[in-house]
């Protein structure tokens, strides 16, 4: 049993607005797995809870829009993100990331948008959405307005979503997907049930001599107290051969991370874990690219 | 001897059905809900004293009905390890008594100062969160060597010098004379030798069974009766009357089946508390559950542990001398005391004692303010293990030769006999280890790949490893080893058979069941056992750990049987007194000297019932008290691939083979082993309780952080047997249910040096520590 | 809070049950309607010995509000045997595995496989084991868990045989 002091079933989004806005101790609960095991911990207890969990005839689902923006509801479980066509014929590297988190029961529960909400590093599709770009669609009683994602993060575990506000959308515009293929490295201990040691997210677009790297995004979670992009190992290698960036990528992503020393892991190791995933991530991106490697 | 027709049978389990249906009801199925619940208030500090508690706030919290606090329980310290007690005539075999139901003295972080009750358990927990409680805090030592060398404030006051124990054990002069030495150090120092040396740790392993701990007590009949998950019953029913100061008869213990134990529950954890509590609150009923986060502090996991280790050895793969040196790391708290470690040096010594003529064994348990530690699976032997088989690997690795040659030359015999234990009782009656390695090394492919990986460069490379472990079978001559079975003819020409002992999830109802249908001459299915203790009617037994149900009792499972069988049979002569020669009991009748049906067993059951002359309820009820002792063996084979720039091992194939004796049921010693082999993995390469040095504190007390194999870290695993029989056993069988988690650990090691050339001292190899390895080898 | 009341389908019977809006459907199932087969092991998701079938699928009760179970369809293994008593395919393959030791994770596994088994694909050994992912159990190593799920699925697809390559 849970400690909450009160908990509201929203009929809609904008009823779930309403009830956020007039209860200011009033958080959302969506798939459950992170507000429950922090209550449980006694973090924010007494709760009161804003559910949108039944939400999902508005919040859940994948679909494309005709300008081929690739539209995901929020509350879309991490296993549907993972099955769906739409996602394995754009995204393709965002479903194989949402394949990661935790074991399969996890994956029924936990939505894509409490992920993001969570805003914790480590959190698995975080980083990919990161380096796909996405934009996040926010709505309250004071109206709606677009987060790009790297604008949304404001530290560990806090974004820049204000507490009244409801995430109703994740975009990825075409532009950001086309002609990338991509590969989502995590790294844990064991090879189910685990919070990531490290997350690495390569996407690579290739000229059309499939050898070099036309364009190139490289993104983390837990290189830092937020997902990031290391933005500087992009550039200095757009432009260059596969066979050679792959060399040379690990020194340049290790130079602009900063991972934390801790009792799961040593800075140091992160580090080498940094340079060796990106390093592989880049080679499985661009293979999946058509490179010969 | 006579062909069994019980024992070896693959019979399946007689808990599946209840199992696989949901109809198992395990100790929090039982609790009649809604009752009042117990949490616990844990000390935020991990050496100190409480000086005050206010608990006025908890208390004016709605729901919360009580607040106890170490202030008003009874000062009396009592033991909580699962043992046998033993009377004044032999007091000094008594485990310590060191603990309080609750205690002012901080000693761990998170120690137990008060508990709340409440009427749910959200009630309990604001409560919890509003005890206010004032501490004097000391320094925290939590490394045992530091510990020994003196704390300001000793860790158990009767302990000044922070040392529970100290024991050595050194080959007597005059043998060492024999051979022209003065001492052990002079033959590990001998030139003519090659000499080895290494520094080895283990750290704690946590059971992580998948029910926590959890009973329930209320008061019936004028008794305190206490429903409870744990492998003791009786042990806990006599620990309740002790820390309450009651008589024991006045405590009733009842064990319905139990989600997991391996030795967590073979201590008597807060039964006692629970139970007083209920005895404070009028004898309501009361549940007391620890969660999962409580559960890696706050019960008894595996010792930390670290050894210094010596060898010497000559040109011809002899080994002349060993050294052990070890520090143990008990917590602050002694539970299981210095038995532990005693284990670990004890089986470092006797696995490889075949060619060697001088062996030291030291051994230091140290109090520390680290949480306290007890039995889990294999009770100190897979630390010793993985002692010997370090320093094994690296012997045969620096010399160039086969591991497997190397280790067959020196392992034990059926000729070893422990010369320092008195009485000759730890020995081997068989030895099964060559016919164990030539199964693990087929089925490995060893002479092929050790080939095949040889010479290999890169960053990934694979390798192959093996271990031996020795294990003896029960705790005689050490401790008392006694037990108690007791059959009951039922009408219909079935039995009822009673143990004390326990099923835990190893399968022991089962072949007590078989091998009490063995002795009587009925089928496994015709006995019915009660799998519930209850210790009001249930027989004694100290419970299971050990690995000693099946070969103690199982004994008294045999004698009873055989009484039984005894009676019927009397019986039957009294009923047919013409009947020809000496008769038997098979196939559910009795038959005469020459295989004549006399009369079926239903008959002869219901006229025992209610013969108007003779009625006789035919039941037997046999107590033993076994002096015996076996030693069980086998081996671990493992090929590995490594990925050194991610610190990584993937266990591609492993195999364990084992020297038990007879198989009572092949198919549960399989499971027994794939068990323990999983956890041997967990032991090796995930599993290890982190502690913060400075505050005591554990920091990965979850699931997530405290990382237990999942269905996907583990490969297909290969078991195997060679069945020798013992002849001390009741049907020639020995220890298995804790030897699988040996030697995996060891084995994974050896084939990473095969792989990579890196010799690794600390487990488990986390892949923090292969990656600081691989980096200090230059590999990555 | 005030108590409401549940109203949905547990193992094909309609119920109407009340409850404490703070309850999880693992205290719900347990407490007020007596299916405890549906185990607490952990209370946060990590161990999977409270998993139920929630409108089909797997799902980790201890981490799931009573509140969100409003007409849904929950089974859990009570439910599993047929009128006749026989014993569902996978809980037989479980009996005949040897899969069962002390069995408190089993029946969350059993309902994992039911979600396999009913969904009418089949599964390599490695996609049963990462489908079995999200339970804990301490005893067994998965061996003969793994067995019982690829026995079961075989026996409910008509392909009845020996499990491929096991213990190869």
């Amino acid at each position: 049993m849970y400690d909450i002091e009160s908990l509201y079933e929203a009929q809609s989004v904008d009823d779930a607005a309403r009830a956020l806005a007039e209860d200011p101790l009033a958080v959302i609960i969506a798939g459950g797995t992170d507000v429950l095991v922090k209550l449980r911990e006694g973090k924010g207890t007494p709760a009161h809870l804003v559910s949108i969990h039944e939400l999902g005839g508005e919040l859940a689902g994948v679909s494309l829009a005709e300008d081929g923006t690739v539209e995901i509801g929020p509350l879309t479980v991490f296993h549907d993100v993972t099955v769906s066509p739409i996602i394995q014929g754009t995204v393709p590297t965002l479903g194989e990331a949402c394949d990661t988190p935790g074991g399969p029961q996890l994956r029924t529960s936990g939505t894509i948008g409490g992920n993001v909400c969570t805003a914790a590093t480590s959190a698995d599709s975080a980083s990919t959405l990161f380096a796909y770009g996405a934009l996040l669609d926010v709505r309250s009683v004071r109206g709606e307005r677009t987060i790009p994602i790297e604008e949304w993060y404001a530290g560990p575990g806090r974004s820049h979503k204000e507490r009244d506000e409801v995430l109703v959308k994740i975009r990825i515009p075409r532009e950001r997907y086309e002609g990338f293929t991509g590969h989502y490295f995590k790294y844990g201990k064991r090879r189910a049930l685990e919070i990531t040691t490290m997350g690495c997210c390569c996407l690579v677009k290739l000229a059309a001599d499939a050898s070099t790297i036309e364009d190139i995004r490289l993104a983390f979670g837990v290189a830092g107290p937020t997902p990031m992009r290391a933005l500087a190992a992009e550039d200095a290698v757009r432009g260059m051969g596969v066979a050679e960036a792959a060399e040379k990528i690990g020194e340049l992503a290790a130079a602009c991370t900063n991972p934390r020393d801790s009792w799961r892991a040593s800075k140091e190791f992160r580090l080498q874990l940094i340079k060796e995933m990106s390093k592989r991530s880049l080679i499985e991106a661009a293979r999946r690219g058509g490179a010969r490697l | 001897m006579e062909k069994l027709r019980e024992v070896g049978r693959p019979v399946p389990r007689v808990d599946a059905f209840d199992k696989v249906t949901g109809r198992a009801m395990f100790t929090d199925d039982l609790c009649p809900k809604p009752c009042l619940e117990a949490k616990l208030v844990h000390a935020t500090i991990g050496n100190g004293r409480v000086v005050s508690i206010d608990t006025s706030e908890a208390l004016a919290e709605p729901g919360v009905v009580a607040v106890f606090t170490c202030f008003d329980v009874p000062d009396i310290c009592f033991p909580v390890a699962g043992h046998p007690w033993y009377a004044d005539s032999k007091a000094e075999k008594r485990d310590l008594a060191d603990r309080k139901l609750l205690d002012d003295r901080v000693r761990i972080y998170g120690d137990n100062i008060a508990v709340v009750v409440g009427e749910d358990s959200v009630a309990c927990a604001r409560g919890v969160s509003k005890v206010k409680v004032t501490y004097e805090e000391w320094p925290v030592v939590y490394d045992a060597q530091e510990s020994l060398a003196g704390t300001e404030h000793p860790v158990q006051e009767r302990c000044p010098d922070n040392l529970l124990a100290h024991s050595l054990a050194v080959t007597p002069d005059e043998k060492l004379a024999e051979q022209g030495y003065d001492s052990v150090e002079a033959v590990l120092a001998d030139p003519r030798y090659h000499h080895f040396s290494a520094h080895i740790e283990s750290r704690e392993q946590s059971q992580v069974h998948i029910e926590t701990c959890v009973s329930y007590c209320y008061e019936e009949g004028g008794k305190i009766v206490c429903v409870t998950s744990t492998q003791i019953p009786h042990v806990v029913r006599r620990v309740i009357g002790q820390a309450l100061g009651i008589p024991w008869g006045q405590v009733r213990v009842i064990k319905p089946y139990i989600g997991g134990g391996f030795g967590t529950k073979q201590d008597v954890h807060y039964e006692p508390l629970n139970a007083w509590i209920c005895q404070q609150i009028g004898g309501r009923c009361v549940k007391l559950e620890i969660s999962r986060e409580e559960l890696f502090w706050d019960t008894s996991g595996r010792q930390p542990k670290s050894f210094d280790v010596e060898a010497s050895v000559d040109d011809d793969m002899n080994l002349r001398a060993r050294s052990i040196v070890a520090y143990s790391n008990t917590g602050g708290y002694g539970h299981h005391g210095h038995a532990l470690v005693l284990n670990s040096v004890n089986s470092f010594r006797w696995l490889y004692h075949g060619q060697e003529f001088a062996t030291r064994s030291e051994a230091f348990t140290a109090y520390t303010n680290g949480p306290h530690t007890g039995a889990m699976r294999a009770y100190g032997v897979p630390e010793g293990n993985w002692a010997a088989e370090c320093l094994m690997g690296d012997i045969a690795y620096d010399m160039g030769w086969d591991g497997v040659e190397f280790r067959l030359k020196n392992v034990y015999t059926d000729a070893f006999v422990d010369e320092f234990t008195p009485g000759g009782v730890i020995a081997a009656h068989t030895c099964a280890i060559p016919e164990c390695v030539e199964k693990g090394k087929a089925y490995i492919e060893w002479d092929k790949k050790r080939a095949e990986y040889a010479n290999q460069t890169g960053p990934v490379r694979h390798g192959v490893g093996v271990a031996l472990f020795v294990y003896k079978t029960a705790v005689a001559p050490f401790a008392l080893e006694t037990a108690t079975a007791a059959l009951t003819l039922n009408q219909d020409g079935t039995v009822q058979l009673q143990m004390g002992a326990t099923e835990i999830g190893q399968g022991a109802d089962t072949v007590f069941s078989q091998m009490a249908a063995e002795a009587i001459g009925v089928d496994t299915e015709d006995v019915h056992i009660v799998s519930f203790q209850d210790t009001d009617v249930t027989p004694y037994d100290s419970g299971a750990y050990a690995s000693r149900q099946t070969y103690v009792s199982g004994t008294a499972v045999k004698k009873a049987g055989l009484t039984l069988r005894r009676k019927i049979l009397d019986y039957a002569r009294f009923l047919y007194p013409n009947a020809q020669g000496e008769l038997t009991l098979r196939d559910h009748h009795v038959l005469d000297a020459l295989g004549h049906p006399v009369c079926d067993l239903k008959t002869l059951a219901l006229e025992a019932y209610y013969n108007l002359d003779r009625a006789d309820q035919l039941h037997a009820h046999e107590t033993v008290n076994v002096h015996t002792n076996a030693i069980a063996g086998g081996c671990t084979f493992a090929d590995v691939t490594v990925d050194m720039p991610l610190g990584k091992v993937t266990v591609n194939k492993i195999i364990n083979v084992h020297d038990s004796g007879t198989l009572i049921n092949p198919k549960l010693v399989e499971q027994q082993i794939h068990g323990g082999m999983a956890q041997g993995i967990g032991f090796g390469l995930y599993e290890e309780v982190q502690v913060d040095p400075k505050t005591g504190r554990v920091l990965n007390s979850t699931l997530l952080d405290y990382k237990i194999p999942t269905s996907m870290d583990v490969p297909d695993l290969k078991a195997d047997f060679v069945e020798k029989p013992d002849p001390t056993g009741p049907y020639g069988n020995k220890a298995v249910g804790e030897t699988p988690v040996i030697s995996p650990a060891a084995a994974i090691r050896d084939a990473i040096l095969n792989a990579t050339g890196v010799k690794f001292y600390v487990e488990p190899m986390t892949p923090q520590r292969l990656f600081e390895g691989f980096k200090r080898e230059g590999l990555i | 809070m005030d108590m409401k009341i549940l109203k949905c389908t547990v193992n094909g019977r309609e119920v109407q049950v009340g409850y404490d809006p703070r309850e999880s459907l693992l205290d719900t199932l347990r407490n007020r309607l007596g299916l405890t087969s549906v185990k607490r092991g952990c209370e946060v998701g990590e161990c999977g010995a409270c998993t139920v079938l929630v409108d089909g699928v797997a799902t980790d009760t201890c981490l799931y509000l009573t509140d969100w179970a409003q007409g849904k369809e929950i089974l859990t293994v009570e439910g599993l045997q047929a009128p006749d008593g026989s014993l569902d395919p996978v809980q037989q393959a479980f009996v005949d595995e040897f899969a069962v030791q002390c069995g408190f994770c089993i029946p969350g596994i059993i309902m994992s496989a039911e979600e396999m088994v009913r969904s009418g694909k089949t599964y390599t050994r490695d996609e049963i084991r990462k489908q079995l992912s999200g339970h804990l159990c301490r005893c067994t190593g998965y061996e003969n868990i793994v067995n019982a799920v690829e026995k079961a699925i075989e026996v409910v697809h008509g392909m009845v045989g020996e499990p491929a390559e096991k213990n190869a």
